[in-house]
């Protein structure tokens, strides 16, 4: 048997005696590895599945969308500079009904040419075969809505397509890079239940929505090197003439935004979490080894004097900081490993990929490793180095004792505001600055932690509480298939269970002011709209001026437009037929970036006259069953969007979610909080030890003694309060504001209780530390602390 | 006739440690008396700081009994052994024990905020000749002078007894006078009953009373009937 050598005994020994702190440690530690290998395992999964899904299945580059578009416009198109490929299609909204489903569910139809694969935006086929172009009746579904209900291809299921009812037969199952986030209309989570996705022939289509030889749907795929912005201006030329409402990139392409908007929070958390949690044990390895290093002074003295080197004692503690490290890593690697297989499994639930697996290369451990080793051992560089230089005859003779300034001394005896007990606690914090900061400011991490985690569920929440409970309040909206004249809203009224029904109008348009433009819709409201409503800046419910525009804060912000103000409106849709429509005001929106007008002004504003577009309708819940079956045999509808289910779905989402959020973001922060509070309490038990046991021996008793260490936690742990807050609200409003897009903004708001709460959980998990600390206070060995040598 | 104020009965103090008995009392009886300054001699490991610790509180016998002014020490709970320590006894040790982020004041005070009858902690100071050091720190003294504001902490709550465990242990021969020196003078000024533990032979022709430990029990004692200065002894 090969005996270990007896330096290593040493630090296996030592290990074991301070088993809680490199605990502790390690912990920490794992929580930057975890992160780290969460954040980035599944951002590279993500991304890397993206890219390969978007290059092999030809995923556009950009999108446009007009009122109707001859073919032939098609070569002029692909012969703009940079554009590889160019597919014209025709997309419309549906209304599906499913067997053994009660509700409508929303659909999309979009056309697929003729006998050969789509130049952009190809489709992944799971099963079965494309429907053939001679083949009206014929369909490929979406994977997912197929697999909510259970369909299969020779299916069928019936829909109402530009007001007809038509019966549908399945053939094959796929998946398209262009809905990798599904959202039906007026949902904000993907419902694979209620919102189907379905491919028909290009014949079928154009025959069904009356668009021989004609689309209203154009994607393109650039070359490389393009220039992007140029392009999209050549093809908003040509599309003009034909309603063309404005071309854009893929940022804004739905599914691509979401799903960019959750590679851009992984990858922010890969780049910010890991850090704070390696720097917090770097400085916890510090804290620990330069304290074993001071108690273990004679012992290196000793074995310098045997003849070990100033490296093999480096070494020694090199490499018990190491196994501290690497304990760190594989706690670290196999937790992330398991949340980021979790985190994979939920992304497949709303990222509909025909693969996902969560990254496991081993060069991210290497990496997490390297970067936990660098921390570990940069936090003990200076006490190894510090040991290294120690000549053995010096290390022999105990230290110095320390120096400590009359901070709070009292010139006059007389007035006594602290105790001595007291005075003793914040001499020592004083006596050494730094460090009580850094304490202070790794228990600060850990707050931070809590309240972004707090802000963030707080504010989400508010936003979901003003968009669904104060501006959109309606039970379903009902979309026409085409603008129709104002008296439709009868029609809807004599629908069975329709309680109250509300007529908007959607206009798109260009606003434009100064050198700035931006491509929105202008929603036509009705007087005493109820069911769809604007809110003024403090998000109180407000009625719509007769005349001029009202714009979200944001939409104000990037036109650079103030109340009173005028803008060019072009109407994109009527020969881009350009008006002066004044502003009358800003309003809060979080979702969309609509502008609003009364329904009057607008309809005098457009060409066309009065028009409807869509309805909003509250519900008797009682007859939902009849209205159902009426909306599903109702003509002329276009789509419907059943908005209090979509409620219902987005809150248990997120009730879902913000709890497993919370209950991450409260264990790690315990585990900072904790892990910073023991080892400073513990290291201060330590160097203090004397100091108590002398207190305990005059007389005071285990509580008393205790209050001395109490008042310098206290005192860091308070300190850490403010600094936590502080810190937190940046991290929450910097994560906010990398949220904002044009598809929806969440305000940052926090209540006095996100605090509160998060200095709750910290100021707890502190004093857990301290009740341990209190029960090796009572252990103290008096006589051998006092006999012994410092 | 005095009083007595320590009754040690056959005192024995076994230590179990890794199934390993150590017998480190073996039946000490000793009577101290009001007022008198004795010496526990003897070689390291005789037993002198156990049966002092036991005397302080600091640790329980075995077996035997020990009263202190007619209680019972054996029979204190681990607070009545604390109220003990503040209200009656006075520690000093070999390595000082002071708190080095309190000054020399400070540290006296420590005592006299907790004392039902401490004296003021300047006077205390003043008692061991350190006046005029008051304001500083523990780092900013001598060791003599750490060990003499030790001395006025354990003094300025006017104990019965002082308890001191080799107070010169770590001094040389001119700072160790000094410091017996303020032993002396608190006895004699205050009539505080002293025990002082020490190895070096010489201290014991200061005190009253001197006992002699070996191997866990007293080997011989004798009295002095005119104890000396600590300026006359010469070690």
């Amino acid at each position: 048997m090969v005996a270990l050598p007896v330096l290593d005994r040493k630090v296996i020994r030592d290990l074991k005696r301070l088993w809680a702190q490199v605990l502790a440690i390690a912990l920490v530690m794992a929580c930057g590895v975890m992160t780290l290998i969460l954040a980035q395992g599944a951002y590279r999964s993500l991304s890397e599945t993206q890219k390969t899904y978007y290059d092999q299945y030809r995923f556009g580059h950009i999108f446009a969308q007009a009122v109707r578009a001859p073919d032939h416009l098609k070569d002029r198109i692909a012969a703009i500079d940079g554009v590889a490929a160019v597919e014209m299609r025709i997309v419309r909204s549906a209304i599906l009904d499913i067997p053994q489903m009660a509700e409508p569910a929303a659909g999309i139809a979009l056309s697929l040419p003729a006998g050969s694969k789509p130049a952009v935006n190809r489709l992944y086929l799971r099963a079965g075969r494309l429907p053939e172009g001679s083949r009206t009746n014929e369909v490929a579904l979406d994977s997912r809505f197929a697999k909510a209900h259970g369909l299969n291809p020779g299916d069928t299921f019936s829909a109402t397509l530009n007001g007809k009812k038509l019966n549908l037969e399945i053939t094959g199952i796929i998946l398209s890079p262009e809905f990798i986030y599904a959202l039906g209309p007026g949902d904000l989570v993907p419902d694979d239940r209620r919102f189907a996705v379905f491919f028909m022939a290009q014949s079928a289509m154009e025959g069904l929505f009356d668009m021989k030889n004609a689309a209203n749907d154009i994607s393109l795929r650039l070359l490389r090197g393009a220039c992007t912005p140029c392009v999209l201006e050549k093809l908003d030329r040509l599309l003009k003439p034909y309603g063309g409402t404005g071309a854009y990139k893929r940022k804004d392409q739905q599914s691509h935004a979401f799903l960019d908007a959750e590679l851009t929070q992984l990858s922010a958390m890969a780049k910010v979490l890991p850090p704070i949690f390696l720097l917090v044990s770097a400085f916890l390895v510090n804290m620990i080894l330069s304290r074993l290093i001071a108690l273990e002074r004679e012992q290196i003295g000793l074995l310098k004097a045997c003849g070990y080197s100033s490296w093999s004692v480096a070494g020694h503690y090199a490499k018990l900081v190491s196994i501290v490290a690497f304990l760190g890593v594989g706690i670290g690697s196999m937790a992330g490993n398991y949340m980021g297989r979790l985190m994979t499994q939920m992304y497949a639930q709303y990222f509909s990929f025909p693969f996902l697996v969560f990254d496991e290369s081993p060069d991210l451990y290497l990496i997490a490793a390297i970067i936990s080793l660098a921390a570990a051992l940069g936090g003990a560089f200076s006490s190894i180095m510090k040991a290294a230089r120690l000549p053995p005859a010096v290390a022999m003779r105990p230290p110095a004792p320390p120096r400590f300034r009359s901070f709070l001394s009292l010139k006059s005896r007389r007035v006594r505001i602290l105790s001595q007990l007291s005075t003793m606690g914040l001499r020592h914090l004083m006596h050494n600055p730094v460090r009580s900061l850094l304490t202070s400011l790794g228990v600060s991490f850990s707050l931070a932690l809590l309240v972004s985690a707090l802000f963030l569920t707080n504010s989400m929440d508010h936003m979901i509480n003003v968009a669904f409970n104060k501006a959109e309040t309606a039970d379903a909206r009902l979309t026409l298939a085409d603008d129709k004249a104002p008296s439709v809203l009868d029609d809807i009224l004599r629908l069975p269970g329709v309680l109250t029904a509300e007529a908007y109008r959607q206009e798109p348009v260009i606003l434009r002011f100064g050198p700035k433009e931006k491509r929105v819709a202008i929603t036509g409201r009705p007087t005493n709209a109820n069911l769809s409503r604007i809110l003024d800046l403090d998000e109180r419910a407000i009625q719509m001026p007769r005349t001029g525009l009202m714009l979200p804060t944001h939409l104000a912000n990037q036109l650079g437009v103030k109340p009173g103000e005028m803008v060019t409106v072009e109407l994109t849709k009527h020969n881009s037929v350009e008006r002066q429509v004044r502003v009358s005001g800003t309003v809060t929106s979080y979702m969309g970036i609509s502008a609003s007008m009364h329904i009057d002004a607008l309809n005098a504003l457009v060409p066309t006259g009065p028009r409807i577009s869509d309805l909003a309708i509250n519900i008797d819940r009682t007859r939902l069953d009849d209205l159902y079956d009426a909306v599903k045999e109702t003509p002329g509808l276009g789509g419907i969007a059943m908005q209090m289910l979509s409620r219902e779905k987005f809150r248990e989402l997120m009730d879902q979610s913000f709890t497993s959020m919370l209950v991450a973001y409260i264990t790690i922060a315990v585990i900072v909080a904790f892990g910073v509070v023991y080892n400073a309490a513990r290291i201060q038990l330590s160097e203090r030890g004397r100091e108590l046991a002398s207190l305990r021996v005059i007389g005071f008793s285990k509580q008393e003694v205790f209050h001395v260490i109490l008042v310098e936690m206290a005192m860091i742990v308070l300190l850490a309060q403010p600094m936590g807050w502080l810190i937190g609200y940046g991290m929450a409003a910097g994560m906010i504001q990398g949220f904002a897009s044009d598809l929806f903004r969440v305000p940052l708001v926090g209540l006095p209780s996100t605090y509160a709460i998060a200095s709750f959980v910290i100021l707890t998990a502190a004093l857990a530390c301290a009740l341990i600390v209190r029960r090796r206070v009572g252990k103290l060995d008096l006589i051998k602390t006092l006999k012994t040598r410092e | 006739m005095p009083t007595p104020v320590f009754i040690a009965e056959n005192t024995t103090k076994t230590y179990v440690t890794n199934e390993v008995e150590v017998h480190a009392l073996r039946g000490v009886s000793m009577t101290l008396f009001e007022g008198e300054m004795v010496v526990l001699l003897g070689p390291s490991g005789s037993g002198k700081s156990t049966f002092l610790n036991i005397l302080g509180g600091l640790d329980n016998a075995t077996s035997g009994t020990v009263s202190f002014m007619g209680k019972n020490l054996t029979d204190f709970s681990e607070s009545e052994l604390t109220r003990y320590r503040r209200d009656y006894v006075g520690f000093v040790f070999q390595f000082y024990n002071l708190i080095p982020s309190l000054n020399a004041w400070e540290n006296v005070a420590l005592t006299t905020e907790i004392a039902k009858n401490p004296m003021d902690p300047q006077e205390a100071l003043e008692l061991v000749g350190l006046g005029k050091r008051s304001s500083h720190f523990p780092a900013e003294m001598s060791g003599g002078e750490q060990q003499r504001v030790a001395i006025a902490r354990a003094i300025a709550k006017r104990p019965e007894v002082l308890l001191c465990d080799e107070p010169t242990g770590a001094l040389d021969t001119k700072t160790g006078t000094l410091v017996l020196e303020a032993l002396q003078r608190i006895n004699k000024e205050l009539g505080t009953t002293t025990a002082i533990i020490t190895h070096n032979t010489a201290i014991q022709q200061m005190a009253n009373r001197v006992y002699v430990f070996k191997d866990g029990a007293i080997e011989s004692t004798h009295e002095n009937e005119t104890p000396k200065q600590p300026s006359e002894v010469a070690w």
